[in-house]
């Protein structure tokens, strides 16, 4: 944290005990975690050995795989035995392991090999495929160490025209705008397809589908677009669904530098069911881990179902729970981009001085983790003019606090996805506000025992009884009542539960283990 | 009704008649004079006299963004615009309650967010205890027997648990509005109801954003609810139609 830096009352033992209680959360789920794959898990493991491709109906060949392993009920032994059983047989690359394992008439489902052989015969694949990653990573921390860093809080905008053609378009016109980061907006929907679509893509609902193709174009604009003006653009897209892990491992290997990543989302905001998303969020955040990507989570969404006042406490439990899941995921803290948001009622007296206090809260908690600042979105009406100036004063707090990363409000927030004009306007705007106010944040103080502090310190307080609950419950159980986002679910319910498998006691997945190792 | 002028109208920048009117847009030019000219007749073609461009920036590469003011030339008459609107008027708790018990049994009603739309928040605003701007939700009033089924509701669902729990009224809500799927999803649960024989037995009403009474009796609706709409003015509506009427004085 900045010296000088105003600051809120901070009770640093209560800040101790949140993260212990978070960390006795994501341990219980964590044991359930690490007895059990689900399908998405299987096919990353399959692209990240180097399966690619679709079949002559457009499913990919991972998918085939899986599924067939998955009707035949030898899923809990994970696919790599399988692979290495077929390599063993004579397949003449993974590739043509997996297509065996897919289309062939005499795959042994009954017998493969011991664990230890199947890691042997796998090992050098499974160097192949940390190189892989590495060199993505490496590739992409060279290009930008090469470009002068943009000033904090990075400016993060969105395309999503559904076309990633138009998207590169737009990203090069964004960064030339001032844009640092830029995330493509997904297809509505892409979050409950159990595949990847393939290849590049020119259609989709409210945004463009996330394909490892459609990663490829839009990195290689935003590398373009960064050596042509002179600032390095972060790319973003979306690790979250049904396909998480899968889209996880893409990113890393495409050098995405962002991804939305959260251990709760799907669960709540898609009803995707509890056991797959906890397996599914620690193998995607594996993969993350070692691309150096990082996450960001998506507590600001809480306060779009559950009131900003009453309910802020949540978000920063939340953000606990996240940051300890990704801890035993192997995020280091500079990986963990927070998210919270400016949503409460504008129409609340003082209720700017509320979202200044929540925003200090958490910079103070988090110092050095990138934290994600989230613009106002619900209470945006089709009047555009007040929403240009709501979206200022959420910027002033972005200034003030010290945020990390930025998303920027968009005045057509009610209307339409943004365009040009808008996304123009908006990186003006705040660009207006980050230089006049730069730091302010170190020339102010908050009163003791004044609005600001006495709302951090409230919310901490609720938070902190919160997340007793919640450690005291289980994670399933608070869930299940409720107290995420006011919007309740239940173990097996919601989708994709047909894709959870209990590990055998002979799974075996070396690529995981040299992750976690 | 509200009362509007019978006579043709322009727009109202600071005196009657002026026509003012301001614009934004932009053009696939780069900033340049004939840039500035393009943005000027590009006004002019809407309409606009005297167009003043107040900015020309580059908003992009080989992209202007322009905001242009002019006096627009073109007017309407307001009272001969003919516009279908919710006419019940919203009553107050105790009313509502009153006549509903007059009804001798509860309403019921099933609600949902359908197709592959998640947001919830409208229906919930409508439905849930919890309300909206301290308007309390549908299920908050005794006479009302509500089952709210969430978003990304296949509308074959919603009219089975319509029939399941006897329901006189569905409530559909459609935010997602991209190629219209809102406008399609309505019609499908419509023509649904039909084929089964349901249709008469059911007040069906759509609510959204981007949704007005006339959308509502276009996808045949009863009736459409669009941004700002309350819970009672839902609970006044339903009662409107379902209950016998009620003497207001309060000896009643
Ligand atoms: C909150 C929100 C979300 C939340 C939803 C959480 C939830 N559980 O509901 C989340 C983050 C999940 C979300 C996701 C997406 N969203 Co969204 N979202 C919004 C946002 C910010 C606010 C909507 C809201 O809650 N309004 C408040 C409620 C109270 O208002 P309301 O819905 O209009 O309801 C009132 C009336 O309309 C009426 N009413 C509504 N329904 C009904 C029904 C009946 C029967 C009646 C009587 C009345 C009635 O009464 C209500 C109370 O007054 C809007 C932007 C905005 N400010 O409008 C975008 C917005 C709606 N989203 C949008 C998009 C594109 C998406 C995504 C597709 C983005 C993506 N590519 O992933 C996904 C969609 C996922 C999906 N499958 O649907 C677009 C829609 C564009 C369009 N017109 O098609 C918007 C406009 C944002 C934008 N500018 O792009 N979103």
């Amino acid at each position: 944290m900045a010296k000088g830096m105003a600051t809120v009352p901070l009770d640093k033992a209560k800040v101790d005990r949140c993260r212990e209680l978070a960390a006795a959360v994501a341990s219980d789920v964590q044991s359930f975690i690490d007895e059990h794959t689900t399908v998405g898990v299987e096919r990353t493991i399959l692209r990240a050995l180097g399966v690619d491709g679709v079949d002559g109906e457009g499913v990919s060949v991972v998918n085939r795989v899986i599924d067939r392993l998955q009707t035949a009920r030898v899923l809990g032994r994970g696919v790599c035995t399988f692979v290495a059983s077929e390599l063993k047989g004579g397949a003449e690359s993974i590739q043509d392991a997996a297509e065996r394992l897919a289309f062939g008439d005499d795959v042994d489902f009954a017998a493969p090999l011991s664990p230890e052989e199947s890691r042997r015969i796998l090992a050098p694949h499974v160097t192949a495929a940390l190189a892989r990653i590495d060199e993505a990573r490496g590739h992409r921390e060279a290009f930008k160490a090469t470009l002068p860093r943009s000033p904090e809080p990075h400016r993060y905008v969105i395309v999503a025209t559904g076309n990633i053609h138009d998207d590169a378009l737009q990203s090069k016109a964004a960064a030339k705008a001032g844009a640092d980061v830029v995330a493509v907006i997904r297809a509505t929907a892409q979050s409950l397809l159990d595949f990847v679509p393939h290849g590049a893509t020119t259609e989709g609902f409210g945004g463009t589908f996330a394909t490892q193709e459609n990663f490829r174009i839009i990195r290689a604009a935003t590398n373009e677009a960064s050596a042509r003006y002179g600032h390095y653009v972060q790319q973003t897209n979306y690790s979250s669904g049904l396909c998480m892990a899968e889209i996880a491992w893409m990113a890393a290997v495409e050098g995405l530098d962002m991804l939305l990543n959260d251990a709760m989302y799907g669960i709540l905001f898609r009803d995707i069911n509890m056991c797959r998303t906890f397996v599914d969020q620690y193998v995607s955040r594996r993969f993350i881990a070692r691309a150096g990507i990082v996450i960001n989570t998506g507590e600001d969404n809480y306060l779009t179902t559950a009131d900003a006042v009453e309910k802020a406490h949540t978000v920063l439990a939340s953000q606990f729970v996240n940051e300890a899941f990704a801890l035993r995921a192997g995020l280091k803290n500079e990986q963990m981009g927070l998210g919270h948001a400016y949503e409460i009622d504008p129409s609340i007296e003082n209720s700017f001085l509320l979202e200044i206090a929540q925003a200090q809260l958490v910079r103070q908690i988090f110092p050095t983790h990138p934290i994600k600042w989230m613009p106002p979105t619900k209470f945006k009406t089709g009047d555009i003019f007040q929403a240009h100036v709501h979206d200022a004063m959420f910027s002033l707090v972005g200034i003030v606090t010290k945020q990390s990363i930025q998303l920027l409000g968009m005045f057509s927030e009610a209307v339409h996805n943004p365009m040009l004009a808008d996304r123009y306007l908006s990186l003006k705007a705040t660009t207006y506000v980050h230089n006049t106010c730069k730091n302010l944040g170190d020339e102010i103080e908050f009163r003791t025992g004044g609005i600001v502090s006495a709302r951090a310190e409230l919310v901490l307080d609720e938070a902190l009884t919160m997340l007793e609950g919640v450690a005291r419950d289980g994670i399933w159980e608070a869930i299940g009542r409720g107290a995420f986002g006011d919007i309740k679910r239940t173990r097996t319910g919601g989708k994709g539960y047909a894709g959870v498998v209990r590990r055998s006691d002979n799974y075996v997945n070396p690529v995981l283990e040299a992750l976690e190792a | 009704m509200i009362e509007l002028p019978n006579h043709p109208i322009k727009a109202y920048g600071d005196r009657e008649g002026d026509g003012m009117v301001q614009m934004s847009f932009v053009l696939r030019v780069t900033p340049c004079a004939r840039a500035r000219e393009a943005a000027k007749q590009f006004a002019e073609a809407h309409g606009l006299a005297d167009p003043l461009v107040t900015t020309m920036e580059e908003a992009a590469e080989g992209f202007s963004y322009f905001v242009v003011y002019g006096h627009s030339k073109h007017t309407v008459n307001p009272g001969q615009i003919e516009v279908p609107e919710v006419t019940t008027v919203t009553m107050t708790r105790d009313v509502i309650e009153k006549r509903i018990k007059k009804l001798g049994r509860k309403i019921v009603l099933v609600g949902a967010c359908t197709g592959s739309d998640a947001h919830t928040v409208g229906i919930d605003a409508i439905i849930n205890y919890k309300g909206i701007s301290g308007d309390k939700g549908l299920e908050s009033y005794k006479g009302f027997e509500a089952y709210n089924l969430g978003a990304q509701v296949e509308n074959e669902f919603l009219i089975e648990r319509a029939r399941a729990v006897g329901a006189d009224a569905i409530l559909v809500s459609q935010v997602i509005t991209q190629r219209n799927c809102h406008k399609e999803n309505g019609e499908a649960l419509i023509e649904m109801l039909k084929a089964q024989g349901l249709r008469d037995k059911v007040i069906c009403l759509f609510g959204g954003p981007r949704v007005d009474h006339a959308l509502g009796l276009e996808l045949g609706f009863e009736a459409g609810f669009g941004p700002g709409t309350k819970p009672s003015d839902v609970a006044s509506y339903l009662v409107d139609r379902m209950c016998p009427a009620y003497d207001e004085s309060p000896d009643a």
